[in-house]
C-alpha cells in the first residue's frame, strides 16, 4: 500500500503533508510513502531527509498514482484528474462550500476524506487538524497584530513616560481564540475574549483573560462543541458589545466560524472607523468571508487609520511546524483506518465515518450525526459537586465533634474508676504511661516522613526492651526460666536485628 | 545492686530512647539518634543482668549471643525491597516474647500479691498476653502477604466480623475466669493465648496488599502496648515508657497512612477495601479517550528537551528493582542542569517511608526526594513527569469524581504538567481496581513494559545521546 504525498500548489502555501518523521511512522504502519519531488522544501524538509527516513521521491505523478494521497489544500480543479479511481484522497475539503470539487473528485470514482471533518470527540482529538493549526493561527494572529502595531503590548514605566498595555479583545474563544489569548498575556496586553458558549468562560478566565458577556441569557453551544448561530435578539446585543469595545481597545482579534456557514459579520465598518488609528483588526475567519466588513482575504489593509489583516495563510507562515503536527494527524488517522495491512474506509468508526466525504465517488457526507457535545454541559457537573460536599462535608465534622465529647466523657469516666479502685502502685505506674504516651506522640510527630521506614525498625529495636522481663523469670521455677529464655532469646533478635539495619539504612541517606 | 541505683539506670534509658526517636527528625541526626537507643538498650540490659544477680547469667549471656547473631545477620543480609517483611517478622517476635513473659510471670511471679492489686496484676498478664499473641501471629500473616507466601487479596469470611466479635466475647469470659484464680487459670490464659492468635490471622487476612502500610504500622503499635502491658504486669516503668513510646509511634504512623488515603482507621482495620472491585468501575464515570502509547526513543526525546522532571515512584518501581537505572538517569539529567525531583506518596510502597529507602540505597540524595505536600504545587510548571509503577496516588478521579472508590483520597496531581509519561506494565486497573483517567489525558503517554527494562532502554539512549 503505498501514500503519495503530493507539492501543494495553491499559490503561496508552503506546508506538506508528511515530514520525515511521519514518514518513518507511516513505514512503521506498513505504508509505502512517494514524496514529490521538492514537496517539502517550503517547509525546511529537504528531499535528502525524506529519502534517508526511507521515502522514495518521485515526480507529481508518481504521488498522485498511490493508493492514499496525502495533502494539506483541497485539489485544485486541474489536478483533479490526476486522481485515478478507487484512490483514496486525504486533504481539507470543505464540502460546504466546495459542492463542484466535491462532486468532480466524486465523477472520478475515488474516495474522499476531510480533515476539516473531524468529530469533535476528545478520541478524536489526535487526527483533529483543525485544532492542531487553529492552536498555531491563533498565536500567529497576535504576532501579525503586534508586528502591524506601532506600539508595544507590554506596559512599562520609564523616564520618558509610562507605557500603558495593549488592550485586545479576542472574539470567539475555540481553539485559536484560547491560542491567541495565550500569546497576548504572553507579551503583556490585557486581553477580553467573548464567546457566545457557556462552556467558554472557565477557559478564557484560565487562560487569564476577562470573560465579556451580554444581558441576554442564551446558549450558544451547538452540536459538537461548535457554535450555532445566535437569536436576533442576542446578535443586537453583542454588536452593542463589540461597538463599545471598538472605541477603547488596540487590537481586535476575531475567530468565529459557524460550520458550514458563511462566518458572520462582527466588526462593521462602523466599528473599525471608530476604532484608534494605529490599531489592529486580525480576521481569522477571512477564508470563510471574514468576521470583520472590511476584510480582503489574503492581504493586509489599512482603512480609517486601522489595518485590517485578513491573512489566509498563517499555518502556512509557520509551514515548519504546521506541517509537523498535520502530518501526525495524517498518520494517526490511518492508524485509525486500520494501516497499511487492513486499510478500509470503515462506516461504523467513528472518527472515519464523519470525515469521509465520497466513497467509490458516491457523495456520503454529511455523517448521520450522533448529537454528543465535547465538553460536558457545565452544571450537572457542578450540581454534582455541591451534592459531595453536601454529602461527605459538613456532617462529618458534626459527627467528630459529637464523636469527640462523647471519648471525652468516656475517659472522664473511666479515670474516675481508676481513681475509686485502684491501689497507690498502679496509679503511679500509670502516671508514667499516660505521660510517655504523650512524650511519644511530640516526639514522632516531629520525626520527617522520609524517615519512617528507619523509625519503624528503631522502634522495632526498642520494644525488644520486652527481653528485661525476660531475664527477670529466668531462674525461678523451670518451666518459667524456659519461657524467659525464650522471650530473651526472640526479643535479643528483635534488639540486635533492628538497631543493625536501622544503622544500615540511615547510613544510605546522604545529601 | 541498689533499687535507686537501677531505677536512674531505667531513667538513663528511657531519656536515651526517647532521644532516639528525636533524632529522626532529620537525616543528618538520625544515626546519631540510632546510636543512642542502642545505648540505652546496653544500659538497662546490663543494669537488670546485675540485678537479677549472677545465678543465671551464664545462660542468659548464651542466649543473647546467639539471638544477637542470629539479629545481626538478619540487618546484614536482608534486601531493601524486603524491609517490609523483616519489620513485620520483627513485629511478631515481640509479640510472643510479650506472650511467654506473661505465660512466665503466671507460673511464677515472684511477689505474693493480694486483693486489688492481685486483681489488677492478673488484668494487666491477660491484657498483656491477648495483645502479644494477636501481634505474633497478626505479624506473621503480614510478613506472609508481604513475601508473597500468602495471597495478598483480602480474604473475606462471611459474617467475620460476627466471628470475631463471638471470639472477643470468649475472651473476656476467659479473662473473667482467669482473675478468678484456681486450678482453670492457666488453661484459661492459654486458651486466650490462641483465641487471640485466631483474631490477630483473621484481622490480617482480611486486609488487601496495598493497606499494608497501615497493617504494619499498626502491628507497631500493638508490639509497643504488649510491651507496656509487661511493664505493668512486671511493675517495670521502663518497660512501660518504651512501650508507650512505640505504642503511639505506630500509631501515628498508622493515622498518617490512613489519612494518605483518605480512609478511617476502622475501615482499613475492619478489612475487606477493593471488596467491591467489581463495581467500582461502574460507579466510576466512564472515561472519553483512549491510551496513547509511546517509545523509549519518544521519552528520551522529551527528556532531552525538557528542563524539569519530577519522577513518582510506586510499589511498581520496587518490585521491578528499577531504582537503579532511575538513579544513573537522574545523573545524567542533573548534570545537564536538568532539575529532577521526586514525588513521594505517603502510601507508596508497602511500608511508611519504603520507598525514601529504597531511593536512598540507589544512592539517590535525600534533598532531591520530596513529599506529597512539599512538591503538589509544582507539578503545574513542570515539562515532564515519569509515572514508574504508581497507579493510585495519581489517580485524578480521587479528586474530581465523587462516585470513585478512592475519592477524596489526596494525590499527586501527574496530569498538571506539561506531559506525563506513565511506565506501566500492562493495561490494567490499579491496586483498588479503579480505572485511571491519568492514563487516558491528551498530555499522557503510556509505555508499556516491565519497568525495568524501560528505564533500561531510556538509560542506554540517554548514555549514547
Amino acid at each position: 500500500m503505498r501514500v503519495g504525498v503530493p507539492k501543494e500548489s495553491w499559490p503561496g502555501e508552503r506546508r506538506v503533508a508528511a515530514t520525515p518523521d511521519s514518514v518513518k511512522k507511516l513505514r512503521k504502519l506498513g505504508f509505502e510513502v512517494v514524496v514529490e519531488r521538492e514537496a517539502g522544501l517550503a517547509a525546511g524538509f529537504d528531499d535528502d531527509a525524506y529519502a534517508a527516513a526511507g521515502a522514495e521521491i518521485g515526480d507529481g505523478t508518481a504521488a498522485w498514482s498511490a493508493d492514499v494521497i496525502a495533502k494539506v489544500r483541497a485539489p485544485a480543479t486541474a489536478e483533479v484528474p490526476r486522481l485515478a479511481a478507487g484512490r483514496t484522497l486525504i486533504s481539507y475539503l470543505h464540502p460546504a462550500f466546495n459542492a463542484d470539487l466535491v462532486s468532480a473528485i466524486g465523477a472520478r470514482g475515488a474516495n474522499a476524506i476531510a480533515m476539516d471533518q473531524v468529530p469533535r470527540t476528545t478520541r478524536a482529538q489526535k487526527v483533529d487538524a483543525l485544532s492542531s493549526t487553529g492552536n498555531l493561527s491563533g498565536y500567529r494572529a497576535v504576532v501579525e497584530a503586534a508586528n502591524a502595531l506601532q506600539r508595544p503590548l507590554r506596559g512599562q514605566s520609564t523616564a520618558a513616560g509610562k507605557i500603558h498595555p495593549c488592550k485586545v479583545l479576542i472574539i470567539g474563544a475555540g481553539v485559536a481564540g484560547l491560542a491567541a489569548i495565550g500569546a497576548a498575556r504572553a507579551l503583556g496586553a490585557v486581553v477580553r475574549a467573548f464567546d457566545t458558549r457557556p462552556a467558554a468562560r472557565e477557559q478564557v478566565a484560565s487562560m487569564g483573560a476577562e470573560f465579556l458577556q451580554v444581558e441576554i441569557e442564551e446558549d450558544g453551544s451547538g452540536t459538537g462543541g461548535y457554535a450555532k448561530e445566535m437569536s436576533p435578539a442576542f446578535i443586537a446585543a453583542e454588536m452593542a458589545l463589540f461597538a463599545a469595545q471598538a472605541k477603547e481597545v488596540d487590537v481586535i482579534i476575531t475567530t468565529a466560524l459557524i460550520p458550514g456557514k458563511r462566518a458572520p459579520t462582527l466588526i462593521t465598518a462602523e466599528m473599525v472607523a471608530s476604532m484608534k488609528r494605529g490599531s489592529v483588526v486580525v480576521d481569522l475567519a477571512a477564508e470563510q468571508g471574514g468576521n470583520c466588513a472590511l476584510t480582503t482575504p489574503g492581504e493586509a489593509v489599512v482603512a480609517h487609520g486601522v489595518t485590517v489583516i485578513g491573512y489566509t495563510d498563517l499555518p502556512s507562515r509557520m509551514a515548519q511546524q504546521a506541517s509537523t503536527l498535520y502530518a501526525i494527524n495524517i498518520v494517526n488517522l490511518l492508524e485509525e483506518m486500520g494501516g497499511a495491512a487492513a486499510f478500509e474506509l470503515s462506516e461504523t468508526n467513528d472518527i472515519v465515518r464523519p470525515m469521509t466525504v465520497l466513497r467509490g465517488g458516491t457523495l456520503v457526507w454529511p455523517a448521520p450525526a450522533p448529537a454528543v457535545s465535547a465538553p460536558a454541559p457545565a452544571t450537572p457537573h457542578q450540581a454534582k459537586a455541591a451534592i459531595f460536599s453536601a454529602e461527605h462535608g459538613p456532617p462529618a465534622k458534626e459527627s467528630m465533634g459529637t464523636g469527640a465529647r462523647v471519648s471525652l466523657i468516656l475517659v472522664g469516666l473511666a479515670l474516675l474508676g481508676i481513681g475509686l479502685t485502684a491501689p497507690a502502685g498502679f496509679l503511679a505506674h500509670f502516671t508514667v504511661f499516660v505521660l510517655a504516651c504523650f512524650i511519644g506522640y511530640q516526639v514522632i510527630w516531629s520525626v520527617t516522613p522520609a524517615l519512617h521506614t528507619p523509625l519503624m525498625s528503631v522502634t522495632n529495636a526498642i520494644s525488644g526492651i520486652i527481653v528485661i522481663g525476660g531475664m527477670f523469670q529466668v531462674g525461678s521455677g523451670v518451666a518459667a526460666s524456659v519461657l524467659g529464655l525464650l522471650a530473651i532469646l526472640l526479643a535479643t533478635i528483635n534488639i540486635s536485628g533492628g538497631f543493625l539495619v536501622t544503622q544500615r539504612m540511615l547510613r544510605m541517606f546522604h545529601r | 545492686m541498689t533499687s535507686s541505683l537501677l531505677g536512674t539506670a531505667y531513667l538513663a534509658a528511657g531519656v536515651l530512647f526517647i532521644m532516639s526517636l528525636k533524632g529522626l527528625s532529620h537525616p543528618e541526626t538520625a544515626r546519631r539518634g540510632n546510636l543512642f537507643g542502642a545505648i540505652g538498650m546496653v544500659l538497662a540490659v546490663l543494669a537488670v543482668a546485675v540485678q537479677v544477680g549472677l545465678g543465671s547469667a551464664p545462660l542468659i549471656l548464651g542466649t543473647v549471643l546467639v539471638a544477637g547473631v542470629i539479629g545481626a545477620v538478619l540487618a546484614a543480609r536482608v534486601q531493601m525491597t524486603s524491609m517490609p517483611q523483616l519489620v513485620a517478622i520483627l513485629h511478631s517476635f515481640v509479640g510472643a516474647a510479650a506472650v511467654l513473659v506473661g505465660i512466665s510471670n503466671h507460673l511464677h511471679s515472684g511477689v505474693p500479691l493480694t486483693g486489688a492489686e492481685l486483681t489488677i496484676h492478673e488484668i494487666e498478664t491477660f491484657v498483656g498476653v491477648f495483645i502479644g499473641a494477636l501481634t505474633f501471629t497478626g505479624s506473621i500473616i503480614a510478613w506472609g502477604k508481604l513475601q508473597g507466601v500468602i495471597h495478598s487479596k483480602p480474604l473475606l469470611l462471611p459474617g467475620r466480623h460476627l466471628i470475631n466479635l463471638g471470639l472477643v466475647l470468649v475472651s473476656v469470659w476467659l479473662g473473667v475466669v482467669f482473675v478468678g484464680g484456681g486450678a482453670s487459670a492457666l488453661p484459661a490464659l492459654l486458651g486466650v493465648t490462641a483465641i487471640a492468635g485466631v483474631v490477630g490471622v483473621l484481622l490480617v487476612m482480611a486486609i488487601g496488599g496495598a493497606d499494608m502500610p497501615v497493617v504494619v504500622s499498626m502491628l507497631n503499635s500493638y508490639s509497643g502496648w504488649a510491651a507496656s502491658a509487661a511493664g505493668f504486669m512486671l511493675s517495670n516503668d521502663l518497660l512501660i515508657i518504651t512501650g508507650a513510646l512505640v505504642g503511639s509511634s505506630g500509631a501515628i504512623l498508622s493515622y498518617i497512612m490512613c489519612k494518605a488515603m483518605n480512609r478511617s482507621f476502622l475501615s482499613v482495620i475492619l478489612g475487606g477495601f477493593g471488596a467491591e472491585e467489581g463495581a467500582a468501575p461502574a460507579g466510576g464515570a466512564a472515561i472519553a479517550g483512549e491510551m496513547i502509547a509511546t517509545t523509549a526513543e519518544e521519552v528520551v526525546e522529551s527528556l532531552k528537551e525538557a528542563g524539569s522532571v519530577i519522577i513518582v515512584p510506586g510499589y511498581g518501581m520496587a518490585v521491578a528493582q528499577a531504582q537503579h537505572p532511575v538513579r544513573e538517569i537522574v545523573e545524567i539529567l542533573r548534570k545537564r542542569k536538568v532539575q529532577v525531583r521526586f514525588a513521594i506518596h505517603p502510601v507508596a510502597g508497602r511500608l511508611p517511608g519504603h520507598m525514601n529507602v529504597l531511593l536512598a540505597e540507589a544512592n539517590l540524595p535525600y534533598d532531591i526526594v520530596l513529599e506529597m505536600d512539599e512538591i503538589n504545587e509544582d507539578f503545574a510548571g513542570t515539562d515532564v513527569v515519569l509515572v514508574i509503577g504508581a497507579n493510585d496516588i495519581v489517580n485524578p478521579s480521587a479528586l474530581d469524581d465523587p462516585a470513585s472508590p478512592i475519592a477524596g483520597m489526596p494525590v499527586l496531581p501527574a496530569w498538571e504538567a506539561e506531559s506525563c509519561i506513565v511506565f506501566k506494565r500492562g493495561r490494567g486497573a490499579g491496586y483498588a481496581g479503579v480505572e485511571n483517567p491519568l492514563f487516558f489525558k491528551p498530555r499522557t503517554r503510556m509505555l508499556y513494559g516491565d519497568a525495568k527494562a524501560s528505564v533500561e532502554a531510556i538509560l542506554r539512549l540517554l548514555q549514547q545521546a
